[in-house]
């Protein structure tokens, strides 16, 4: 299915976010998820299917003041 | 300095962004004594760029003090502080609802509002505000215990626009943290913030974009504590007319 990804088309072939994020190559601990603007702990990635169109965003620490 | 229930001894927070290297960050962040530093969410790139830099976060000591910066309402900035415990792992907030994007000017109605939200949920809200005094009663009334008034826009390095203002601030709220942030860009003005009474500064510009950020980050430092023990040993009133202080008894008649 496709998905928009941090605002990038990617096409994934799993149905959790936790498979999608393996797949996408974001499987390391320091981020945090949010699938349509509502954010997905790490407790419930396994649980969350995604669907076509889903707008994925994956946030890490970044520098701020 | 009592921030929610933690002390810490050096009233400077300092800002992670815009240091020319990670190296100078780090060194900055020694240099400057602070023990809380800000930090952000952005988006995340395969390449793990974000878990590089949490490494360096961690190894500095500190304590951390996510940002919910470049949100526009209150429920971008839920999202983002909750996407920040997970990752930061602390409750604390550096809560931004940004209403203008020229002056960066807290949109203070969205600010309350994610407060509220906030506090209730848990969160320790420290809230960038302006230096209005109604705004930080409802951000008080809203669970903030921590008031974080704008010196000048951010990154503008103005120092402070509004000194009466801030005098005010502290004037109607003797009891709670004030952290002066934003517009900060010399030493001189951090020593201004401390002389008023206020309980401590947030800086990142004025340190990062300095030519030599280690070594303004280290006059910072001397600015802080000169500015405390200026404040704690009770300045002077100040005078219209010149009156002299060599004593005039005793003064010689050569006339």
């Amino acid at each position: 299915m496709n998905i928009l990804v941090n605002d990038i088309p990617r096409e994934i072939n799993t149905p959790t976010l936790a498979a999608a994020l393996v797949e996408l190559g974001f499987d390391h601990p320091a981020i945090a998820t949010a699938v349509n603007g509502v954010f997905v702990p790490a407790s419930n990635r396994a649980a969350q299917v995604l669907s076509q169109g889903d707008k994925l965003e994956i946030l890490s620490p970044m520098q701020g003041g | 300095m009592k921030l929610y229930d933690t002390v810490i001894t050096t009233p400077l927070l300092l800002g992670t962004a815009q240091y020319p290297s990670p190296a100078i960050l780090a060194e900055a962040i020694k240099a400057s004594k602070t023990e809380v530093v800000t930090v952000s969410l952005r988006r995340e790139t395969a390449d793990g760029s974000g878990e590089k830099f949490w490494d360096i976060l961690q190894q500095s000591g500190c304590h951390i003090l996510p940002n919910t910066a470049g949100c526009h309402c209150a429920k971008d900035a839920i999202t983002t502080a909750h996407m920040a415990r997970e990752i930061f792992g602390t409750n604390w907030i550096k809560l931004e609802v940004i209403g203008h994007s020229d002056t960066l000017q807290p949109d203070v109605f969205g600010l309350i509002e994610a407060a509220r939200v906030l506090s209730e949920e848990g969160f320790k809200v420290f809230p960038y505000t302006t230096d209005d005094l109604i705004v930080g009663e409802k951000l008080l009334e809203a669970g903030c215990e921590v008031l974080m008034p704008w010196g000048a826009p951010i990154g503008s390095g103005q120092g402070l626009r509004n000194p009466d203002a801030l005098r005010s601030m502290r004037a109607y709220f003797p009891d709670i943290a004030l952290i002066v942030d934003a517009g900060i860009g010399r030493p001189s003005d951090a020593m201004q913030v401390f002389e008023m009474g206020m309980d401590a500064i947030l800086l990142n510009t004025a340190v990062a974009k300095a030519g030599d950020p280690v070594l303004m980050a280290r006059a910072m430092a001397g600015a802080v504590e000169a500015g405390q023990l200026a404040y704690a040993a009770d300045p002077m009133e100040r005078r219209d007319m010149a009156v002299p202080s060599t004593p005039i008894l005793g003064l010689a008649e050569l006339m």
